[in-house]
């Protein structure tokens, strides 16, 4: 059983929000479709590098991409 | 469906049927007879070099499909893929421990070369196979 991640993002919004589809930002990011797809429903937790790399793409900060909830 | 994804499918179901046509042959050549009689040697290497062969074949006649319909994903990997490469190794990796432990176990009670060769064989095939779909159940229901 794969154990969910608390991290939720708002990738899919900004990409869209910025008219870019998947595969755009798949290719500016060197990833698969496959794995932009994963990431934006919660399926595979990019790295650290990554997450970097998709939040300069949208020129926003890490934390307007990507959430943790509060503790409590 | 990704490059690795792709392989990982190719060489689970050829293990599968590689196991089972194994099981079946060996089975019909001890026609009820004692297994330990069976000339296992040909049998278990040919079902060996038949299952790589067949998971090459099997996996570029797929890539070749696949490279038709999407010619960007042509042998593209990531981060992803790695990752769940490694979760997939960890987890076959059990099952050669458990039969490397049997084999130690089957020689030191001097067991007949038939169990000692067919505990490792069948602890490569099972870990192929479990690694395998471990693998596939994270590229479909994710790896977080």
């Amino acid at each position: 059983m794969v154990k969910p991640t608390r991290v939720t993002n708002s990738i899919r919004a900004i990409r869209e929000a910025a008219g870019m589809t998947q595969a755009d930002l798949a290719r500016r990011i060197g990833v698969t479709r496959q794995t932009l797809i994963a990431i934006e429903q919660g399926r595979y937790s990019p790295t650290l590098e990554l997450a970097f790399q998709i939040s300069r793409v949208f020129a926003v900060g890490l934390d307007d991409v990507f959430q943790y909830p509060e503790e409590g | 469906m990704v490059y690795q994804e792709r392989n990982i499918w190719s060489s689970l179901v050829v293990s599968v049927i590689g196991m089972i046509v194994y099981v079946i042959v060996t089975l019909q050549v001890a026609d009820g007879g004692p297994l330990t009689d069976v000339d296992w040697v040909p049998i278990m290497l040919w079902t060996i070099g038949l299952s790589i062969v067949g998971a090459i074949l099997v996996s570029i006649t797929w890539g070749i499909f696949a490279g038709m319909l999407d010619p960007e994903g042509v042998g593209k990997s990531d981060q992803r893929d790695t990752d769940i490469a490694q979760m997939g190794g960890r987890v076959g990796q059990a099952f050669l421990v458990i039969a490397g432990l049997g084999v130690i176990l089957l020689c030191a009670y001097e067991a007949d070369w038939f169990w000692i060769a067919n505990t490792m064989y069948f602890g490569f095939a099972i870990s192929t196979i479990v690694g395998g779909i471990a693998s596939v159940i994270a590229y479909r229901r994710g790896l977080v």
